[in-house]
C-alpha cells in the first residue's frame, strides 16, 4: 500500500512537476514573509526585516533542492536523465544495440506466441456464462469422454448435482438451401443444450427440451453467427426458412450470438441440430442402443454449492446401479469430471503436455537470451571500466551507477519486448484465421488478449533485471584508483569467471533446443517414409456420404457395388476398393472382441478391443495392404454366407497366439455374432501415426453395411484428370450425391498435421537456440580476441605459429563450447523422451540424431569463431605495437 | 546563542510531529511552536525544517492543505494523519526510554556500581 502511495505520489509529481515546484517556492516564500512580518512588528523597517528573514532562513536553493529530493520529485528526473544517457550510449554502439534487441525480441516473441497458445487453449475458459462450473463427464479408468444416449438419459434424469446435462456429437451433413447442395459440419445436440449453457439467441429462438418428442420429432436448426454471415449474408429473414439436410426439410429457428462457437475449442460447427433427428442426419439411429457410445460429450453446470467430488460420488452411485441393471452394455461406470473445451483429457492431456513442454523450451530460449545479453553487458562494463572509474572518482555514487546500468538494461528489454510482441501478434493473427485441414472444421483460436501483453511486459522487465544484474558485482568492485592507474590492459585472468559459466549454461540450453528439434525433424522424416499398412502414393480417395443422399439399409451395399464397378470401368484405374472410415485420418471405430469359448459377453470378459473397418472386396489391393496369408473378401461374402473377417497380425497374435492358429479360427463380437478368420494382413496405423501396434479386423461390407464410404482408387493417371473423370461418373450414378475427391497423400497431410506442427514449433525453437549460441560464442570469442590483441601481437612477433595463436586466442571459447554442448546433449536426450509421445517414432538414442547434434554444434562453433579467428591471425604486430 | 542545544540527528522529525500534534500549523508556525514548547533551547536552521516536512508528508505521517495564516498570508497547513499520531506515540516512548537510560548512565556515581 505504501509502495503504491509513494508511486502515485511520484507519478503525480512527474506530471505536476512545475506545479509542485511553484508550490514549493510559494511555501518557502510564505515562510520568509511571515518571519519578516514578525520582525517588522518588533520594530524593524520592512526592507530590513525581509533581508534578515532571508538570512535566517539559510541557503534557499539548497533547502529547495533538499525539499525536492525529500518529496520524491527527483525520481523521475533522474530516470529521464538516465534514459537519455542510455539512448545516447546505445546510439553510439548500434551493433551492440541491434544484437541485444534482436536477441530479446526473439526470446520474448517466442514466449509470447507459446503463452498465447497456452492461454487460448488451456488457461482461458470457454466463452459461455459461468464456464468455471461447466464440466464434461469422463467415464472409466481410461477417461473416455463418449457416452451412449440411454446412459446419458439416466445420468441426466437421476443426478442431483447438475443444473442440467446436455450432450452433443459432431457430424458432417449435406445441406441444400435451394441452389446447390454442399456439405457442412454440425453439432447434433440434445434440445436442452442452449438452456443448459444459458446462451441467448442473437436472432430468432433456440430449440428447448420441450421440442423433443422421440425420433425425428424436432426438424430445427440453429445457425452459428459465422455460417449465417457467410452463407446467408446476414439476412435477418432467414428465421423460419426451410432448408434440406440430407434431403429432409429442417426449419431455421435462429442464429447464435457471434461469441458462442460451440463447446469444443478446435471445432467450429456450422449449425446445431437436435440429436433426436439423428436418423435423418446420419442415416441411422443408434440412440436406443445402450452399448453404442455415440455421444461425443455429456456436459453441464454443477449446481451452486456442489463440489466436483460430491458430483462424482453422485454420478458413481448412478453408474453402479447402471452396471447392475445392464451388465452386458455398461462396464466401468465410474466417472470423473474434466474441462469440456478440449474434449476432456482425451485431447487436453497430450496437448497440455505438449504446450507446457513448448512453454518450458521457450522459457529456456529466453533464459539463454538473458545469459547471452548478460555476458555482453558484463563485457561492456569491462570495456567501460575507465568511464565507470572516472565517474566514481568524480563523486558519483555506486547506487547511481547501478541505477543507470539497470535503466539501460530495462530500456533494451522493453524495446526488444515490444519488437518481439509485435512479431508474435502478427504470427498469432495469421494462426487464428488459419484452417489447417480444409476438409474438417478445425481452427486454432489463439488471438492474443490482455494476458498475453501483460506476460510479455513482465517477461521483458524480468529479463531486463536478470541480465542487468550480471555486471553489478563488477561495478561495485571497481576501484577507481587501480583502474585509472593501470590503464585499459586488463589482466588476462585464468580464473573461471561468471561470464564463462553463463556461456556454458547458454550453450547447454541451446544444445538442448537443437537436440529436441533434431529429434523432432528426424521423427517427421521417418513418418513421411514410414510404413502405415497402406500406401497413400498414387491413390485417390472418393468420399461419399451415402446416408446424406438418403440411402439406408440394404440400398447401401448395393450402391457401394455400383460405385465401385463404375469407377473401376474408368480407363487407367487399376483397382478400386472401399472402406467406411479411412485409417489414421478419421481415427477408427473400435469394438470389443471376445474369445470364441467365452459365453458371458460382459465387458469384463473382453479379450481385446479391436479397430473395425468395413471394406469392400479389392480394398486391400487398392490400399496396398499386404495379405500375409489366407484370402481377401469377394462379393460372395454376403448375408447369405457365414460371417468372415480378415484380421491383422497383432489381432492374430493377441487373440489366437499366432498367425497359423488364427487362420480358420473363430471369435465373437459383443452382439454375440461368431466370426471366422479367413485371412491375415500386415499391421498398420489406425488411430494415429504415433500409436503402438493395435489389433484390427476388417469385415465385408455386404455383411456389415456402412453409411459412409470412401473409395480408394489406385491409378497412375494424372490426379486432376482422374478426379474429373470420377466426378462425372458419380454424377451419372446419382446427381444428388455429395462427393469429395482428394489424393490420399493430401489426406495424409492432415494425419501428419499434429506432428508437423510439433516439428515446425520445435524446429523454430531449435533454430533460435542455434542463433543464440552463435551470437553468444561469437560475442565471447570476439571479445577475448580484442582484449588480447596486444598479447597475441607479441606472440606473433616472437614467432608463434598460426596454430598456437589460434589456441591462445580461441582455446577457451572452444573449451566452453565443448562443455556446454556435451551438457546440453545429455539434457536433450533426457528431454526428448517427452517428444516420443507426440512425434512419430522420435527416439533420442538415434545415432544419426546424436551425430547431427554434434555436427551442428561444431559447425555453429566454427561459424561463431570464424571472424574472431580471422582477426587474430591477421594481426600485424608492427602496427599493433607501434600503436601504444 | 551558546545556550542553544544542537539537535541530535533524527530528532527534528519527532519535534515536528509533536508540534503539529497540538493543532494544524503552517511551516513558520511549526518553527515558532517548537521554540515555544522547547523553551527556545533548540537551534534549528529555519530552512532545514522544510525537507523534514516534505519527507513526513511523503511517508504519509502528515497531510498538508493550503489555507490562510493569522496575518492573512497564504500558507500551507500541516496536520497529523492517523499513521503520524501512531508514529509520534512510538517515537515518544522510544525517546523517553533512551533519555531515562542515558540520564541514569550519566548520573551514575562510582559508589553505586
Amino acid at each position: 500500500m505504501k509502495l503504491l502511495d509513494s508511486l502515485r505520489f511520484r507519478i503525480a509529481a512527474l506530471f505536476h512537476r512545475s506545479q509542485v515546484n511553484a508550490e514549493m517556492e510559494d511555501e518557502l516564500r510564505s515562510h520568509i514573509e511571515c518571519r519578516a512580518d514578525d520582525l517588522e512588528r518588533s520594530g524593524l523597517q520592512r526592507a530590513e526585516a525581509e533581508r534578515r528573514a532571508r538570512i535566517e532562513f539559510g541557503g534557499y536553493q539548497r533547502f529547495k533542492e533538499e525539499c525536492r529530493e525529500a518529496a520524491g520529485v527527483h525520481f523521475f528526473e533522474t530516470l529521464l536523465q538516465d534514459l537519455r544517457f542510455a539512448l545516447r550510449t546505445l546510439r553510439k554502439s548500434p551493433g551492440f544495440a541491434a544484437v541485444a534487441i534482436v536477441t530479446l525480441a526473439l526470446g520474448i516473441g517466442a514466449n509470447a506466441v507459446v503463452f498465447a497458445v497456452l492461454n487460448a487453449l488451456i488457461l482461458r475458459p470457454l466463452n459461455v456464462p459461468h464456464a468455471e462450473s461447466l464440466y464434461a463427464i469422463e467415464r472409466g479408468s481410461d477417461k473416455a469422454i463418449n457416452h451412449s444416449y440411454p446412459d446419458y438419459l439416466d445420468l441426466r434424469d437421476r443426478n442431483r448435482s447438475f443444473d442440467g446435462l446436455a450432450a452433443y456429437n459432431v457430424a458432417p451433413v449435406g445441406i441444400d438451401t435451394g441452389d446447390s447442395p454442399s456439405s457442412a459440419w454440425i453439432c447434433e445436440v440434445t434440445a436442452n443444450y442452449f438452456d443448459v449453457l444459458s446462451i441467448q439467441p442473437y436472432l430468432g429462438r433456440f430449440f428447448h427440451g420441450s421440442d423433443e418428442h422421440g425420433p425425428n420429432s424436432a426438424p430445427y436448426i440453429v445457425l452459428t453467427y459465422a455460417y449465417w454471415h457467410a452463407h446467408f449474408q446476414d439476412d435477418r429473414g432467414v428465421v423460419g426458412r426451410v432448408v434440406r439436410l440430407n434431403k429432409h426439410p429442417f426449419t431455421i429457428l435462429g442464429v447464435a450470438p457471434p461469441e458462442f462457437q460451440g463447446t469444443i475449442l478446435f471445432v467450429a460447427p456450422d449449425f446445431w441440430v437436435p440429436l433426436v433427428n439423428q436418423e435423418q442426419v446420419e442415416g441411422l439411429n443408434v440412440l436406443n442402443q445402450r452399448g453404442n457410445r455415440v455421444l461425443l460429450m455429456v456436459l453441464g453446470h454443477l449446481k451452486a454449492g456442489v463440489t466436483p467430488a460430491q458430483a462424482i460420488a453422485d454420478l458413481n452411485s448412478i453408474g453402479a446401479s447402471l452396471e447392475k441393471s445392464y451388465p452386458k452394455d455398461d462396464g466401468q461406470m465410474t466417472f470423473t469430471l474434466a474441462s469440456p473445451a478440449l474434449t476432456g483429457d482425451w485431447l487436453g492431456g497430450p496437448l497440455r503436455d505438449f504446450v507446457t513442454g513448448l512453454m518450458l523450451l521457450a522459457g529456456l530460449i529466453l533464459l539463454a537470451a538473458c545469459a547471452n545479453l548478460g555476458s555482453l553487458f558484463a563485457a561492456r562494463a569491462t570495456d567501460r571500466s575507465q568511464e565507470i572509474a572516472m565517474r566514481l572518482a568524480l563523486g558519483s555514487g555506486r547506487g547511481r551507477l547501478l541505477r543507470q546500468v539497470f535503466t539501460e538494461a530495462i530500456l533494451i528489454s522493453l524495446i526488444g519486448g515490444a519488437v518481439g510482441l509485435w512479431g508474435s501478434v502478427l504470427l498469432l493473427r495469421a494462426l487464428s484465421v488459419w484452417r489447417p485441414l480444409p476438409a474438417a472444421p478445425v481452427h486454432v483460436p489463439v488471438t492474443p488478449d490482455a494476458h498475453v501483453y501483460m506476460v510479455a511486459l513482465l517477461l521483458a522487465l524480468a529479463s531486463g533485471f536478470l541480465f542487468g544484474a550480471v555486471p553489478v558485482r563488477q561495478v561495485l568492485r571497481t576501484n577507481p584508483y587501480q583502474v585509472i592507474k593501470s590503464g585499459s590492459a586488463g589482466r588476462a585472468g585464468r580464473r573461471v569467471t561468471a561470464r564463462d559459466l553463463l556461456l556454458v549454461v547458454q550453450i547447454s540450453i541451446c544444445a538442448v533446443l537443437v537436440t529436441s528439434s533434431m529429434v523432432a525433424v528426424r521423427g517427421l522424416l521417418r513418418s513421411l517414409h514410414g510404413h502405415f499398412g497402406f500406401d497413400p502414393k498414387n491413390a485417390m480417395l472418393v468420399e461419399t456420404a451415402l446416408s446424406m443422399a438418403g440411402y439406408s439399409g440394404d440400398e447401401l451395399p448395393a450402391m457401394h457395388k455400383r460405385m465401385i464397378d463404375a469407377v473401376q470401368a474408368i480407363p487407367g484405374v487399376q483397382t478400386v476398393g472401399s472402406v467406411d472410415r479411412l485409417p489414421v485420418y478419421y481415427g477408427a471405430n473400435s469394438s470389443d472382441v471376445f474369445a470364441d469359448k467365452t459365453a458371458d459377453l460382459r465387458p469384463s470378459n473382453v479379450a481385446a478391443e479391436a479397430m473395425v473397418y468395413n471394406i469392400s472386396p479389392g480394398y486391400f489391393d487398392a490400399a496396398r495392404t499386404a495379405l500375409l496369408t489366407g484370402r481377401s473378401f469377394t462379393w460372395h461374402d454376403d448375408k447369405a454366407s457365414p460371417r468372415v473377417a480378415v484380421v491383422n497380425r497383432e489381432f492374430a497374435h493377441r487373440i489366437f497366439g499366432s498367425i497359423p492358429n488364427a487362420m480358420g479360427g473363430h471369435y465373437k463380437l459383443g452382439d454375440g455374432s461368431r466370426i471366422q478368420v479367413v485371412g491375415v494382413v500386415e499391421d498398420g496405423k489406425y488411430g494415429s501415426l504415433a500409436e503402438d501396434p493395435q489389433p484390427a479386423m476388417f469385415l465385408p461390407i455386404l455383411q456389415s453395411p456402412a453409411g459412409q464410404s470412401c473409395l480408394v482408387v489406385r491409378s497412375n493417371r494424372d490426379p486432376q484428370q482422374l478426379a474429373a473423370a470420377i466426378r462425372s461418373t458419380m454424377r451419372e450414378l446419382d446427381p444428388g450425391l455429395p462427393v469429395t475427391i482428394e489424393t490420399w497423400s493430401r489426406e495424409m497431410d492432415a494425419a501428419l498435421f499434429p506432428s508437423r506442427v510439433a516439428t515446425v514449433a520445435l524446429g523454430v525453437l531449435g533454430l533460435m537456440g542455434a542463433l543464440l549460441s552463435v551470437t553468444g560464442v561469437f560475442g565471447m570469442a570476439a571479445y577475448s580476441v580484442s582484449k588480447r590483441l596486444k598479447e597475441l601481437g607479441i606472440r606473433i612477433a616472437l614467432g608463434a605459429r598460426r596454430k598456437e595463436v589460434l589456441h591462445a586466442a580461441l582455446g577457451r571459447a572452444f573449451r566452453l563450447l565443448t562443455f556446454g554442448s556435451a551438457g546440453g546433449l545429455l539434457l536433450g536426450i533426457l528431454a526428448s523422451r517427452v517428444l516420443a509421445s507426440i512425434v512419430y517414432e522420435a527416439t533420442p538414442r538415434d545415432p544419426l540424431v546424436l551425430a547431427a547434434v554434434v555436427l551442428a554444434m561444431s559447425l555453429l562453433g566454427l561459424l561463431a569463431t570464424w571472424i574472431p579467428a580471422r582477426r587474430a591471425l591477421s594481426i600485424d604486430p608492427s602496427i599493433l605495437l607501434r600503436d601504444e | 546563542m551558546t545556550n542553544h542545544a544542537q539537535l541530535l540527528p533524527g530528532t527534528l522529525d519527532l519535534l515536528i510531529l509533536r508540534a503539529v500534534s497540538l493543532g494544524p500549523l503552517h511551516g513558520y508556525g511549526v518553527l515558532l511552536r517548537i521554540g515555544q514548547i522547547s523553551g527556545n533551547a533548540l537551534l534549528i536552521e529555519q530552512g532545514a525544517l522544510y525537507p523534514g516536512l516534505f519527507r513526513l508528508v511523503r511517508q504519509g505521517l502528515l497531510k498538508a492543505n493550503w489555507g490562510t495564516s493569522d496575518n492573512n498570508r497564504r500558507a500551507k497547513f500541516y496536520e497529523l494523519t492517523t499513521a503520524g499520531r501512531k508514529r509520534l506515540r512510538e517515537e515518544t516512548d522510544n525517546w523517553n526510554r533512551l533519555a531515562t537510560a542515558m540520564g541514569a548512565a550519566l548520573a551514575a556515581q562510582a559508589g553505586e556500581i
